[in-house]
């Protein structure tokens, strides 16, 4: 029980500030994949950067361990490549689809419909792609650093870095 | 429903929004872990498969002739289906209390390029949507479980992936809208 409390409860705060952060808006993330407005850009890397430094902590003081996705070669490269391509036509990620509708953009009720499909077919399909796309190389469920053989404090640095100098890089030239 | 489609500057500042939001990342994988199995951190597409599944078992116990070989019997109310849930409630309190929900059928940029037509958004909303799921599907996880969860657990699939969506989407935006749209 406290698991479904606990994500009503998470899913209702990140949906009520991915709404007043604006991100939901199609506009906003056509207007990021077209390079003219970051708002999701600059919501993006913020939580993230945030998350990093929290969950690092977090998991050092051992109170949770972590769940890396595995590094498929022939999955993340297709997979990623065609989720790229369908956001840019349909305009929404599956999170900000949902948030949409909730903010009254009821078109993207169809892009749900779409997604619940895109999700059956990749169910049919898993059986094959089992046997060809998924046999290439697998790096298994590792962290950037470890693939690099890096503590973890530098990747962290670096990557808060780069997120500032793009924040400032942004506001800069007013996106 | 005060302001007709042009760019309302108002809302919030996005790198607060995107703060606390990070803030909420770590306090839910903390709290999962310590009052559930296991920490759970954001994802939305995973709630995807088992919804259309869900809807496929119960389809197809109405046609006793036609088989599916779904697997096992999840169940469909999870912590990341109520996540998703949560995401609906928690747009629509925020564009409630702030009066910016808007019945939108075709979205401005769109209607510049593709005219103001709701079927031939439609058409375009479902058909990207079913790439965009069966790619992160493939991939593991969409720009929340990869791009949020990923970089914040420093996953090396999930700076691939991320970079891989918004690389390929910017290629795949410029094609589409070619400039135009302003």
């Amino acid at each position: 029980m406290n698991e479904l409390i606990l994500g009503l409860a998470a899913g209702t705060g990140l949906g009520f500030l991915l709404q007043r952060g604006r991100v939901l808006r199609f506009e906003k993330q056509i207007g990021a994949l077209l390079l003219r407005d970051m708002t999701i850009l600059k919501f993006m890397l913020s939580a993230i950067i945030v998350g990093m430094l929290g969950l690092a902590i977090a998991h050092d003081v051992g109170l949770i361990s972590f769940n890396h996705k595995t590094m498929n070669l022939g999955a993340i490269l297709t997979g990623g490549a065609l989720f790229g391509i369908g956001w840019a036509v349909c305009g929404y990620c599956p999170g900000t689809a949902v948030g949409a509708l909730g903010e009254g953009r009821w078109h993207a009720a169809f892009v749900i419909l779409g997604m619940l499909v895109g999700a059956l077919l990749y169910v049919e399909a898993q059986p094959w792609l089992e046997r060809t796309l998924l046999t290439w190389h697998d790096y298994g469920k590792i962290s950037l650093p470890r693939a690099i053989n890096s503590p973890d404090a530098p990747v962290i640095a670096g990557f808060t870095g780069i997120a500032l100098l793009l924040f400032w890089l942004f506001e800069r030239k007013g996106l | 429903m005060n302001d007709s489609g042009s760019e309302r500057r108002d809302g919030w500042n996005p790198y607060l929004a995107g703060v606390l939001a990070g803030v909420l990342a770590v306090c839910s994988a903390v709290a999962t872990a310590q009052l559930t199995d296991k920490a759970r951190f954001f994802g939305t597409s995973t709630t995807f498969v088992h919804v259309t599944t869900f809807l496929m078992r119960q389809m197809s116990r109405m046609q006793p002739g036609h088989r599916i070989s779904f697997a096992q019997d999840q169940r469909i109310a999870d912590w990341q289906f109520m996540l998703v849930v949560g995401i609906l409630c928690g747009a629509l309190l925020g564009a409630l209390s702030d009066g910016s929900f808007k019945s939108e059928g075709v979205p401005p940029i769109w209607s510049t390029r593709f005219g103001g037509s709701w079927r031939v958004r439609a058409v375009g909303g479902f058909v990207g949507g079913i790439v965009a799921m069966f790619g992160a599907r493939l991939a593991g996880g969409c720009p929340s479980g990869h791009g949020l969860s990923g970089l914040m657990q420093l996953s090396l699939s999930g700076f691939v992936a991320l970079a891989l969506f918004f690389g390929v989407g910017w290629i795949t935006a410029r094609l589409l809208y070619r400039g135009g749209a302003r």
